[in-house]
């Protein structure tokens, strides 16, 4: 994407293109640790989807379904806030460190 | 109708602000700017103006609700002083970083500590890198002069920039003289509606104000920021002779004060330069070629004029009523020495700091920069490029140790 000249943006550094932080990829910003969803043990309580930072937790349907890494920095809040007795979301090991899809 | 009215500098801002009736006044009371507020809010209790006035609890808050009342398309003002600048400080970077035209009056107070609530430009002269545009007034009509004008400054597509206007503590804001008001319609015609150049309100145009910028963007912001105050000279000069032809008052950067033949210059800003003016006037009868250069616009700085109006003198000296640690001069000192670099000709400088915590600068402070003045012309040689005027100092001699005070019964 092209980056305007000082010249070309509008005046008082105000964003004219509200929501295009969705082209932020903070997945990027992850580092060796992921979340990983266990369906069969979520109670659908969406602690994970109220606490998220970046509204990683897709949610379809009314239900939390998986994860959303182009999002997710891997933060571990998801798997922290899981009350549920067998944990439904656990923080595990990433070796590739780019966001799905590798665009960030 | 224009009346002669007896008001003091901070009913005199209060006066301008009734005329003005912004859409948003956000503002915590602070010695010595308190009575501002105080008025204001009297007026909008009173019905004599329409606009929302809003008592936060800090001047942190105080210009937040201005920053928001602003981006959301209003015309805002405030109002303070000293510690009250101070704690608004973050948000006068960010109100000049959105290019808000945000209006303030400050009455200028020393800064803690000691704490004391007389007049000196610590305040100001502390936020001078903070982005906005910066007036100094000499007297009641010049405060109210320039707080109508800020006005118009501020709100100007080209400038689209925060200004503020300093009215000295006590001296000004306190002294009642008697000043020309204007008729309220003239004022209000005069000022015109104001444009935003954004608004948080128009849903036809959404946008996001103070959003993050990464290393990508941030510098270009900056820099964005910068043509506002930049184009402001040229505006400025407009405004002031503009408010010249329709009130009779012409306003420029600085005023020059019997400069035409002068030999030797003093500069200084505000109240001190009336005072500056008797001591020119008798000095010149006793046959000195003195002048007086009045800075009035600080920021943006008018370097070029200022030099221009300096360069063939053989000695200036530039008075300073707050001080800069640690630098080469206080700041009106190092901005025009700086100012003066590219002139081939330039006269000698020296820098006195005068009137910190509102002590007094009498008519024979001014007799004794000038004798110091006549003796570098003569000389051509600076002794002490910094001084000090109306400060105690150790006498010669005199034991450094025990002070002899008079006991209770005055001996």
């Amino acid at each position: 994407m092209k980056k305007e000249s000082w010249k070309e943006l509008p005046t008082g550094a105000i964003n004219v293109h509200p929501g295009n932080s969705v082209s932020n990829l903070t997945g990027t910003w992850r580092s060796g640790m992921k979340p990983q969803f266990i369906e069969e043990n979520c109670i659908q309580c969406f602690f994970c989807w109220l606490y998220c930072p970046h509204f990683a937790i897709l949610v379809k349907e009314g239900e939390v379904k998986s994860i959303n890494y182009d999002y997710c920095t891997g933060c571990g809040i998801c798997a922290e806030e899981c009350p549920s007795k067998q944990k439904s979301i656990i923080m595990v090991k990433e070796e590739v460190k780019l966001a799905e899809g590798g665009k960030g | 109708m224009k009346t002669l009215k007896p008001l003091n500098g901070n009913q005199t801002i209060a006066e301008a602000a009734r005329q003005i009736d912004p859409d948003v006044i956000a503002a915590y009371p602070i010695t010595p700017s308190t009575a501002i507020v105080e008025s204001i809010a009297q007026f909008r209790a009173d019905g004599l103006i329409t606009g929302e006035f809003v008592c936060p609890e800090s001047e942190h808050s105080a210009m937040s609700v201005c920053i928001g009342a602003a981006a959301g398309g209003g015309r805002v003002m405030t109002a303070t002083s000293s510690q009250g600048l101070a704690l608004m400080w973050e948000m006068l970077y960010i109100a000049a970083g959105l290019r808000l035209p945000i209006v303030a009056a400050i009455a200028n107070r020393a800064l803690s500590a000691p704490i004391n609530i007389h007049g000196d430009h610590s305040d100001t002269m502390g936020a001078r890198d903070s982005g906005w545009i910066q007036i100094y007034s000499e007297n009641c009509q010049e405060a109210y002069d320039n707080f109508i004008q800020a006005f118009r400054i501020a709100e100007h597509p080209d400038v689209r920039t925060p200004v503020l206007v300093g009215l000295d503590g006590f001296i000004i804001s306190h002294s009642t003289e008697v000043i020309q008001v204007e008729d309220d319609e003239e004022v209000k015609k005069f000022i015109g509606e104001y444009k935003p150049a954004y608004s948080l309100l128009d849903t036809s145009r959404k946008i996001t104000v103070g959003p993050i910028d990464f290393t990508d963007y941030y510098f270009e912001h900056k820099r964005s920021q910068l043509e506002g105050i930049e184009n402001s000279p040229a505006i400025i000069e407009e405004v002031g002779k503009e408010f010249g032809k329709k009130f009779g008052r012409a306003y420029g950067y600085f005023e020059e004060y019997r400069m035409n033949d002068a030999e030797v210059a003093i500069v200084v800003m505000s109240s001190a330069a009336g005072t500056s003016k008797d001591a020119i006037d008798e000095l010149r009868q006793e046959g000195m070629r003195i002048g007086l250069l009045k800075p009035r616009v600080f920021r943006p700085f008018p370097d070029k004029k200022i030099a221009e109006a300096l360069k063939r003198l053989k000695a200036v000296a530039v008075l300073d009523r707050s001080s800069s640690p640690g630098a080469f001069g206080a700041p009106l000192f190092t901005e025009i020495r700086s100012a003066l670099y590219d002139s081939a000709e330039r006269p000698k400088i020296v820098n006195y700091v005068y009137g910190l915590g509102g002590r007094d600068i009498k008519v024979e402070h001014f007799r004794e920069v000038a004798e110091k003045l006549d003796s570098i012309r003569k000389t051509g040689k600076v002794e002490e490029a910094y001084g000090y005027l109306n400060l105690r100092e150790q006498r010669k001699g005199e034991y450094h140790g025990e002070i002899k005070r008079p006991g209770p019964d005055g001996r």
